[in-house]
């Protein structure tokens, strides 16, 4: 299994939707082929299409606020006595985290299709949010599904989803936090897609879904690059970290990286402990229409699984991080929900001005452990990829305070 | 290739009228009492089809994940399930058998593992929700070699193009879906429209065998008696949550229901 140079990664699977000929795939129920056939011939008009790519370009700008900054956490760097650590911190944009690429673009591929409504699921609601801030800007009809334990938990989330005027479908089915919100969306999907677009919440579904969420994330890269040429005149030697849930953070930030070598770029990806397909070796399975690695139980069926952060509360992974790890371009590694709470502590006593949510608390986990062994020429950047405003109740309860 | 599934829609065809098919769920509400349900049903029923448990379903509806669920608690597993249709098919007035569920439990089994297995305990068909063509031409094929019908799958939404091709590819029986849906919802397309769709499949070649599913109640069923066969699914595993609910026996009460379907169409 090989990555081909100089093809972006999102297209690097066969006719049958596969990466590295055995990731991804289109398991999906006959209804749904024919409209996800359309879809994926519209998303391929629209990627070449220069209108679209200017319109996109225009939200991204004036709606989700442009680029996002770039720094260098002096303190914590100074305080681990090694690596220089940076913050990309995506979570300045309108709509606090990397799900405004995405469900920016998911809206405007739905008015293209001439669809008025737009279905996805949520996990930490910042999805869902984003979905139905971009929804009321386009003025399309948006409904989220969202498991109801975390209904409860990320409550800040939903209230914001509802003033944006989206219908928040509660699923009790299952563990009933994102793996059964995605079934149940995907459910409603099947039987209303004649007249509903379907955005898919992370780099996972069948095909085109995980196409269109990489495709649109991946801004991140993009920027980045751009912002390292003015920072260092060049691309660095460094690590680039990112939480692993579905894996859409990761795959954008990453994006523009693939072609360089192992030993110049490392990517590092960091899951949940409880919710680790690729750290745990697990087995392959096919969920949400596509095959990938997947916690399953001894029958086969999906596992539940527990973590502190509802956006990485999912067995599964995204077909192109299973493809990342099997060549070996990337590495995956876990943190605990400790280790992520403290994590989160020692970086916000440190850098008041970063308010990473639980998801990028678990890869500063990772870039803590990291920094101190290397030297300080070396260079870590980690995805800040979602802010903490959700995650305060939960924060407070388990350390005792939310910073300031 | 001639088997059980061959020979009942033969007799459907000399007695002029459409086979009903029903499907449960196996293992619910348990393991002894859906061998029960089922074998007091084939007194009425043609083909029996039986859904294999997966805990994340793309297609069904909340009758049919109720009675899921309810077979997942109660530790069903395929294992128990090729048990369940071994015993099944030694009873004397057993009908063809369709397995049917998603492709996660059989990729987990191991698709050749699968189809002798389904082979050996005397399974005569199999349906895959999310294993679509042209995907399937390999599955299917392997099933075709154990003499097993696949039974491939068109809804509202294939182009003719796309359905030629899979009817080509279709062995002795096809499934329509009736509407845009998943399983188990009110009927929102009318009786003459599916009729239409079931004549345009049937066009292309007559001799396929195809049944219609998606929406199929007592109130439906007689409107639909010109196609080949009738699926009722959901309200089977609906009538199963009321028993339970109402603490009546599922097996007398199922048997009941599915005797008032099959007078509605014969």
């Amino acid at each position: 299994m090989k990555i081909k140079r100089g093809i972006p990664l999102i297209d690097q699977h066969d006719k049958n939707g596969f990466y590295g000929g055995k990731f991804g795939g289109n398991y999906v129920a006959e209804t749904a082929i024919q409209p996800i056939k359309d879809l994926s011939n519209l998303f391929e008009k629209l990627r070449r299409d220069k209108k679209f790519l200017k319109l996109k370009d225009h939200y991204f700008k004036n709606y989700l606020g442009g680029e996002t900054p770039l720094f260098k956490l002096e303190t914590l760097s100074e305080y681990l006595g090694g690596a220089q650590i940076w913050c990309k911190d995506v979570s300045a944009i309108h709509g606090q985290a990397h799900k405004g690429y995405h469900a920016t673009v998911n809206a405007l591929i739905c008015k293209a299709a001439g669809k008025k409504y737009i279905v996805g699921d949520t996990g930490a609601g910042m999805f869902g949010k984003n979905l139905a801030m971009a929804a009321r800007e386009l003025k399309l009809k948006c409904k989220i599904f969202m498991g109801t334990k975390d209904i409860k938990r990320q409550a800040p989330n939903v209230k914001f989803m509802r003033e944006a005027g989206a219908e928040i479908i509660p699923v009790n089915t299952g563990s009933a936090t994102l793996v059964d919100a995605v079934s149940e969306c995907m459910r409603y999907y099947v039987s209303n897609c004649d007249t509903t677009h379907l955005a898919v919440g992370s780099a996972i579904g069948a095909n085109v879904f995980l196409k269109i969420c990489a495709y649109s994330t991946a801004q991140i890269s993009k920027e980045l690059k751009s912002q390292l040429i003015e920072e260092f005149g060049e691309i660095p030697k460094m690590k680039l970290v990112n939480v692993i849930g579905g894996g859409s953070s990761a795959i954008g930030f990453w994006s523009e990286f693939i072609d360089y070598p192992k030993k110049h770029v490392e990517l590092i990806g960091v899951e949940a402990k409880y919710c680790a397909p690729l750290t745990t070796n697990a087995k392959l399975a096919i969920l949400h229409g596509a095959a990938q690695y997947c916690l399953t139980d001894k029958n086969g069926q999906i596992k539940e699984t527990h973590s502190i952060s509802a956006g990485l509360d999912y067995p599964g992974v995204s077909p192109l991080h299973c493809f990342l790890k099997d060549t070996g371009r990337a590495r995956y590694c876990s943190a605990s929900d400790e280790q992520a709470l403290a994590a989160f502590k020692l970086v916000t006593k440190l850098e008041p001005s970063v308010k990473p949510s639980l998801e990028p608390a678990h890869c500063l986990h990772e870039v803590i452990r990291l920094a101190p062994k290397l030297n300080q020429d070396e260079i870590i950047i980690y995805n800040n990829c979602g802010h903490a405003y959700k995650d305060r109740k939960i924060i407070k309860d388990k350390i005792g305070y939310f910073p300031s | 290739m001639t088997n059980n599934i061959d020979l009942a829609f033969k007799k459907g065809k000399i007695e002029n009228r459409p086979l009903l098919i029903t499907y449960s769920v196996c293992g619910d509400p348990n393991k002894k009492k859906s061998l029960e349900i089922l074998k007091s049903i084939s007194e009425h029923v043609d083909i029996a089809e039986l859904g294999f448990p997966f805990n994340c379903p793309q297609a069904d509806g909340p009758d049919i994940q109720n009675s899921t669920y309810r077979a997942i608690e109660n530790g069903i597993n395929l294992k128990k399930t090729f048990e369940l249709v071994k015993n099944y098919k030694r009873y004397k007035n057993s009908k063809p058998l369709i397995l049917m569920g998603y492709y996660q439990i059989i990729f987990h089994y191991g698709e050749k593992k699968f189809v002798k297995k389904c082979k050996e305990v005397g399974v005569d068909g199999l349906i895959v929700v999310d294993l679509p063509w042209p995907d399937n031409k390999n599955f299917a094929k392997l099933c075709k070699k154990n003499s097993i019908c696949f039974v491939q799958l068109i809804a509202p939404t294939t182009t003719k193009k796309r359905m030629k091709l899979i009817i080509k590819d279709s062995h002795q029986m096809v499934y329509q879906i009736s509407m845009i849906s998943t399983t188990g919802k009110k009927l929102k397309v009318s009786a003459k429209e599916i009729i239409r769709n079931n004549k345009i499949i049937k066009r292309i070649n007559p001799k396929k065998n195809v049944v219609v599913g998606f929406g199929i109640t007592k109130k439906t069923i007689s409107s639909l008696k010109e196609c080949d066969g009738l699926v009722v699914g959901s309200a089977i595993c609906k009538a199963i949550s009321a028993s339970l609910k109402s603490r009546q026996n599922p097996v007398i009460k199922l048997n009941k229901m599915v005797e008032v379907l099959k007078n509605k169409i014969i």
